[in-house]
């Protein structure tokens, strides 16, 4: 479970999509020190337009309590238009149509909440389109 | 000149029918879509809510207005259900669209007219002169307590409106509200379903105050029915709406393309608004457009819009409300349906 401070702290990268761009080119969402690739430390921030490809993806069928009434529901690797990649919840679709190439756009939902009393979690999840 | 610069709705995918609903409780499938003249409503996906319903609104709202989003001195959602009881639906909006932090922000209630209330308000700040736009929202994921009548109609959706003095697509040419204490339908605190009066919400609640407040415009525009080339009511069904709309003198050719009840259902605080858009969406420059709500307790807040040669250009700017309304479709049983809605409890 995320907790408030850890939300808070990510909420830009959750709600608007705002990567790194380092200087080799390398694009990074969530936020991270260095390019695994090249050791750059130098980046400037980017926000993602949102649209992207399916890479690889799994379907969940037994999930944490969290998600456990929501099965079965895809988990997909996604890389975005700006070469991003992000594992993300595909919503609002049926798990048959979810293949490797599909085109998906990041849509604003509930990810979870922190119990009944606890807060919300907003974030990204994507869509086929 | 001030109105609205930018425009959007969102519904949710999911649907469930009226024969679905009727079916469980035992009742006549036919007579239901035959009385209410509803055919299915908008069910909110599990991971949706107000605020998501907002922001996808909002979303289509800023892609029609393309002005920066730091510009938008206030926000203003409007909702009955707003997913916090303390702690502001706004905020969260603000922040996933890039508004402020330098931004007026406030959730409104008044049961199915705190969307149109949003939107006056934030047209009084433009037209004030106070900021340059403001953005007014209607949403909500209504209820409807099983077996209750407002089961068929409760539903998900809401519309979002950029009002601002430059590129504006529809003026505000005349606004007027009509409000007095009527019980016609409430829920009190901890509850987790509405009641409401039955048939005292028709005559004394709903006929009431729209026609107090249509008919108060058009005497203060001077204008007649016959002068709009669309009308949109408030729409708790399908029946309501045509009702009040012929008494005050308009065709179901003014009303029809705002009249989105049928496949929506009653989206409470997006109901009026979401019909606005979906009339925008193939307004003709010069029309002029009528819109009056309603929210039990009660009031209705009417707007005489005219719209300007503008409209043509952000049509095709973001999805149409019909366009969403007929799109993708994923269809509930009334077992998931209540898995949805939270109707069933869960061990912990």
């Amino acid at each position: 479970m995320a907790d408030s401070a850890r939300y808070h702290r990510e909420k830009f990268h959750r709600y608007i999509l705002e990567a790194q761009k380092f200087d080799s080119g390398f694009v990074s969402l969530p936020n991270r020190y260095v390019d695994p690739y090249s050791g750059s430390r130098s980046y400037e921030k980017i926000n993602l337009k949102g649209t992207g490809t399916i890479l690889s993806y799994t379907i969940i069928h037994i999930a944490s309590d969290q998600f456990a009434h929501t099965t079965p529901f895809p988990v997909a690797i996604i890389e975005t238009d700006e070469g991003a990649r992000l594992t993300v919840m595909v919503t609002d679709c049926d798990i048959n149509d979810v293949k490797i190439g599909a085109r998906v756009e990041l849509v604003f939902r509930k990810i979870m909440e922190e119990g009944e009393s606890g807060i919300i979690n907003y974030g990204y999840k994507a869509i086929l389109i | 000149m001030v109105g609205i610069v930018g425009y959007g709705a969102y519904v949710p995918a999911h649907r469930i029918k009226s024969s679905t609903i009727a079916e469980q409780w035992g009742s006549d499938p036919a007579a239901i879509e035959r009385g209410l003249l509803l055919s299915e409503k908008t069910v909110p996906g599990q991971d949706e809510d107000t605020i998501t319903i907002s922001v996808a609104a909002a979303k289509n709202a800023l892609k029609r207005a393309r002005i920066d989003p730091k510009k938008i001195g206030a926000v203003y959602i409007g909702s009955e259900s707003h997913p916090y009881a303390v702690k502001p639906s706004g905020t969260i909006l603000i922040d996933a669209l890039g508004i402020g932090p330098h931004v007026h922000v406030a959730d409104y209630e008044f049961a199915c007219k705190a969307g149109s209330e949003a939107m006056y308000v934030a047209y009084s700040h433009v037209k004030s002169g106070e900021m340059e736009y403001a953005l007014g929202i209607g949403a909500d994921t209504s209820q409807g307590a099983p077996g209750d009548a407002l089961e068929y109609s409760a539903s998900a959706g809401g519309a979002a409106f950029i009002f601002g003095k430059t590129n504006v697509v529809a003026e505000v040419l005349f606004t007027h509200s009509y409000t007095s204490d009527t019980p016609d339908f409430w829920r009190r605190e901890y509850q987790r379903y509405p009641r409401h009066g039955g048939r005292f919400t028709g005559e004394p609640a709903y006929f009431r105050h729209i026609l107090g407040a249509s008919r108060a415009i058009l005497e203060k525009s001077g204008m007649k029915a016959s002068d709009f080339a669309f009308a949109v009511f408030h729409m708790p069904n399908g029946k309501f709406p045509l009702k009040v709309g012929k008494t005050l003198g308009f065709t179901n050719q003014q009303m029809e393309q705002g009249w989105v009840v049928n496949i929506m259902g009653n989206t409470y605080s997006g109901s009026s608004p979401t019909g606005l858009t979906a009339i925008l969406d193939i307004a003709k420059p010069g029309d002029k457009i009528f819109m009056c709500s309603f929210g039990s307790g009660a009031g209705s807040d009417a707007f005489i819009f005219q719209v300007t040669d503008k409209i043509l250009e952000v049509q095709d700017l973001a999805p149409k409300t019909r366009d969403i309304l007929n799109g993708k479709k994923i269809y509930l049983s009334y077992g998931k349906y209540a898995a949805y809605r939270k109707k069933i409890l869960f061990n912990d």
